[in-house]
């Protein structure tokens, strides 16, 4: 049928995106067999940085505070979230006040939000001044990193937690107020396993998400003090732009790339394909 | 119904918004104070003589600069971004090419990789372009980084207009650009402004690609200028309060006049 676009409508997007990002991605994996100081021409190393990388006890740590921080920042977030959202969600005065200032923090870019925590937590003239020095401190600044992502974040899922719950037919609590449900009966009966596929696709945004989190460490402790908070992609920034040792880098980016992309493949088939599949549909 | 007010939902709510307001409300406070104020008054007090007077030290301070970078980066994302979105979409959903099937696939494969991961063939890729330290060199992986939520947000859109209407078009011997701009672009006007506003975001607040992609205070975006503004300030806490709570303005505006739409550009794509 000629009334039908052909394959040149798609054309310029998949050129476009094929240059700038399809391409890196390759890159990034023939960059990781190289030694590049960012100047002249990468030079092939063959599996050097991959030995490296393998005895690098920099980037373990690094790797590991990056897990770390996944899952403390999605245990944390989760309960938060979720409850907040489905309470959001209800009927009570006031509601619709309350949650637009709830989602205030959505307002910030990461640069202010990180920077607006470093004065608030300033170890002189901030909230905690004379009693904690969260930043300066290798056992509590990890921890604050988490803080302060869980302050940004959070309102973004209690967004998506919100819609969800609001879709909940009403009818499936009212059978079970009938049937004599308590709040927490219908809570854990109806109200959760309606958002599964809502907490599928929050835990998918927020495993990534904090598996890539940069700038808001970059910014907040420059991934110190010490190299208690040297998160993977910063030590991947650290490495590249700082050290000036590309090629090594990149090793660190394939790595953070398969860690990323198998993240999703995982968390999508272990727990529900159907689930990301209903907005994909036909892919 | 009887349904009792959920207390201890409510008190939770409140305590969360206290954890949400405590910040925003020390950084407006603190952005009023003087210096003297700032160094000698409780953290949570309300300013002593409020001042507009770090607000001038800002915008004196090459604000305006990065603010109208910013707007640039933005503006030519998002039409880069539309531009390119909209026909693909269109192909996504109407062609029986199995080439637009293939690069659909490889466009989502884009969603599950994190941008960041490719940042060094991106440095590489733009300084050999000599596009690095120019807005132009943000702007161009800014965008294509954007594609695919944007692609994948239209074309959700697109499946849900009835078969009909495409094969009234036909029959009225219209071609596939007529259609498009006939049907296609009324019909997604809702999803095309939500991709507009997530897009907008994104670009609004980058941080990465600005850090690594360019050099030169003129070509500064606002992210980077917050951050530079430390270093030049130093213990001028006030001071680059007051540069944070300007680099908010802008967006909180954005969230006044629409309020719906902004939120539905946050969701983009995770609304079900």
């Amino acid at each position: 049928m000629t009334q039908r676009p052909s394959a040149l409508y798609a054309l310029p997007a998949l050129a476009f995106f094929t240059l700038f990002a399809v391409l890196p991605m390759v890159l990034v994996f023939g960059l990781s067999f190289t030694a590049w100081d960012g100047l002249g021409a990468p030079r092939v190393t063959g599996a050097d940085n991959w030995a490296r990388l393998y005895a690098d006890d920099q980037a373990h740590a690094a790797l590991g505070r990056t897990l770390l921080i996944m899952v403390l920042s999605w245990l944390v977030q989760t309960p938060l979230a979720l409850l907040t959202g489905v309470w959001a969600a209800g009927r009570q005065r006031g509601r619709a006040v309350l949650s637009a200032l709830f989602f205030l923090p959505l307002l910030l870019s990461t640069a202010a939000i990180a920077l607006l925590w470093q004065a608030l937590l300033d170890p002189n003239f901030g909230l905690t001044a004379g009693v904690l020095a969260p930043l300066g401190d290798p056992q509590l600044a990890l921890y604050t990193v988490v803080l302060v992502i869980t302050w940004q974040y959070v309102p973004f899922h209690t967004l998506l937690y919100q819609g969800a719950a609001r879709a909940v037919p009403p009818a499936l609590y009212e059978a079970a107020v009938l049937d004599g449900a308590g709040r927490l009966a219908r809570f854990r009966h109806i109200t959760l396993p309606q958002l599964r596929h809502t907490v599928i696709s929050s835990s998918v945004l927020m495993l990534v998400g904090s598996l890539t989190t940069f700038d808001t460490v970059l910014i907040l402790t420059g991934g110190g003090p010490g190299t208690a908070t040297r998160i993977l992609p910063l030590h991947m920034y650290i490495t590249g732009f700082t050290g000036f040792e590309l090629g090594y880098a990149s090793t660190i980016g394939v790595l953070l790339m398969v860690l990323g992309a198998a993240l999703s493949l995982i968390v999508l088939r272990a727990t529900g394909f159907r689930a990301m599949s209903s907005q994909q549909e036909g892919v | 119904m009887r349904i009792t007010p959920n207390r201890i939902g409510g008190a939770f709510a409140g305590l969360w918004l206290l954890v949400v307001l405590l910040p925003l409300y020390y950084m407006l406070a603190a952005s009023l104070r003087g210096r003297a104020d700032y160094l000698g008054g409780h953290p949570l007090a309300p300013p002593a003589n409020p001042t507009l007077a770090n607000y001038l030290t800002v915008l004196e301070g090459g604000f305006g600069r990065y603010l109208l970078n910013n707007v640039v980066v933005t503006g030519a994302t998002v039409l880069i971004v539309l531009l390119l979105a909209v026909p693909a979409a269109y192909a996504a959903t109407r062609s029986t090419s199995p080439w637009v099937r293939r690069g659909f696939s490889l466009l989502l494969a884009g969603l599950a990789i994190p941008a960041q991961a490719t940042i060094i063939p991106v440095y590489l890729l733009i300084t050999r372009l000599h596009l690095y330290d120019s807005l132009t060199g943000v702007i161009l992986p800014t965008a294509a980084f954007a594609l695919p939520v944007a692609t994948l947000v239209l074309t959700t859109s697109l499946r849900d207009v009835p078969r009909e209407l495409y094969e009234a078009q036909a029959i009225d011997g219209a071609g596939p650009l007529r259609t498009l701009f006939d049907l296609v672009l009324p019909l997604a006007k809702p999803a095309i402004v939500t991709v507009a506003i997530y897009t907008a975001l994104s670009a609004w607040n980058g941080f990465l690609f600005p850090l690594v992609l360019t050099q030169s205070a003129e070509n500064r975006v606002l992210t980077l200028g917050l951050w530079n503004f430390q270093g030049q300030f130093g213990v001028n806490v006030p001071g680059l309060l007051a540069a944070v709570t300007l680099s908010v303005l802008p967006i909180f505006v954005v969230y006044l006049i629409g309020r719906r739409f902004l939120l539905a550009g946050l969701t983009a794509g995770f609304g079900k």
